[in-house]
């Protein structure tokens, strides 16, 4: 059992080390995800707080929690934020224009007066004079210890967190699912449209990229026999991410009377 | 040093994550600023625990960590919801009740 706490009624001294170390990193990190343009930087600097704030846990004797912290949080949740960060887009960089206006002086100068009384509140307080310790509670493990209080005087609102996480996780998949708005088509189906639509052009299936262009490959547009560049060969995937090289210089130009005759 | 240090450092973490909530636009990082604030209450509960001598705080931090990550659940099912009808996270774009 680890005890950090061993002297009762002040910290140690490699605790004040460890504390004086960690804490500003921590409050830069908290700021800097605030102020940090990209998502994904945001994202990890929190997962950094996250993690100083598990080693502050252990510190103080609750090393359930400290794990915890470390599976839950910095494991399971912060991967969610960066998978959704993957699926939503990346480089969707936020905007920091404000479309409030005097908003962000606003707030800051409440959230200034806000930090500014609970700090002089905290400071006035008369606690952490005397640390009781949690030597005694933790006489037979932090586990233990935890798992009788869970268990007896607070089995009622775990029993109550249970069903609130059945019920969180049932709630993401129904958010999450979604409906198909039409049947998928049959291959009888496709097969008449491609025959029966309004022209054959496409009957025998759309052009290749590259095909009689000036490169052979998948983001340049086919040129089709009479010179146009044909929009049709090109992957609407490749096309959607911007990665098309733009077809009109590569298409052939009906040369003007004066460039015919040089 | 005074075991309440670790308290001012919680009331910063938490006014750090307020102003996040109420100043980025991003629907994402809202919510981590969220998270850091559910995070810097958990300190608080952990330190008291401490000075009290006592475990109950402990499991008040637990009950919140349980109630987060429900949240975080929840939350980002719907923020990949309206991101795939308005393609957009920003908190700014849903406001179609406004108009």
């Amino acid at each position: 059992m680890i005890n950090l706490a061993i002297e009762v009624g002040k910290t140690t001294t490699p605790e004040a080390v460890m504390f004086w170390f960690l804490a500003p990193l921590a409050v830069l990190a908290a700021l800097g995800m605030l102020l940090s343009k990209k998502a994904v930087h945001s994202a990890i600097l929190l997962a950094w707080v996250m993690i100083t704030l598990a080693i502050f846990y252990i510190a103080q004797d609750a090393v359930f929690l400290g794990i915890v912290q470390i599976v839950v949080y910095t494991g399971a949740v912060m991967m969610l934020f960066l998978f959704i960060l993957m699926l939503v887009g990346v480089d969707s960089a936020d905007s920091l224009k404000e479309t409030i206006p005097g908003l962000r002086p606003i707030a800051i100068t409440a959230a200034v007066g806000f930090g500014g009384l609970m700090l002089s509140l905290l400071g006035r307080a008369t606690l952490g004079n005397d640390i009781v310790g949690l030597t005694d509670a933790n006489a037979n493990g932090n586990v233990p210890a935890l798992a009788e209080l869970l268990f007896s005087k607070y089995v009622w609102p775990f029993e109550v967190v249970s069903a609130l996480l059945i019920t969180a996780a049932l709630g993401a998949m129904v958010l999450a699912h979604n409906h198909r708005l039409v049947a998928r088509p049959t291959q009888r189906e496709l097969s008449i449209k491609r025959f029966r639509g309004e022209s054959l052009a496409n009957a025998a299936g759309l052009p290749n990229p590259g095909v009689y262009a000036l490169h052979n490959a998948v983001d340049v547009p086919a040129l089709l026999p009479d010179g146009t560049a044909a929009e049709a060969s090109v992957s609407a995937m490749l096309k959607a991410r911007g990665d098309v090289i733009d077809s009109k210089p590569f298409q052939l130009i009906e040369l003007t009377d004066e460039e015919g005759e040089k | 040093m005074n075991a309440a240090n670790y308290l001012y450092v919680s009331a910063l973490l938490f006014t750090i994550g307020a102003i996040g909530v109420v100043v980025r636009r991003n629907a994402i990082v809202v919510f981590m600023c969220v998270e850091l604030m559910l995070n810097a209450a958990n300190l608080a509960f952990v330190t008291f625990a401490r000075i009290n001598g006592n475990l109950d705080g402990q499991v008040m931090a637990f009950f919140t960590m349980v109630v987060a990550a429900c949240e975080v659940v929840v939350g980002l099912a719907i923020i990949v919801t309206i991101y795939r009808s308005r393609r957009s996270a920003s908190v700014d774009d849903a406001s179609l009740l406004k108009r």
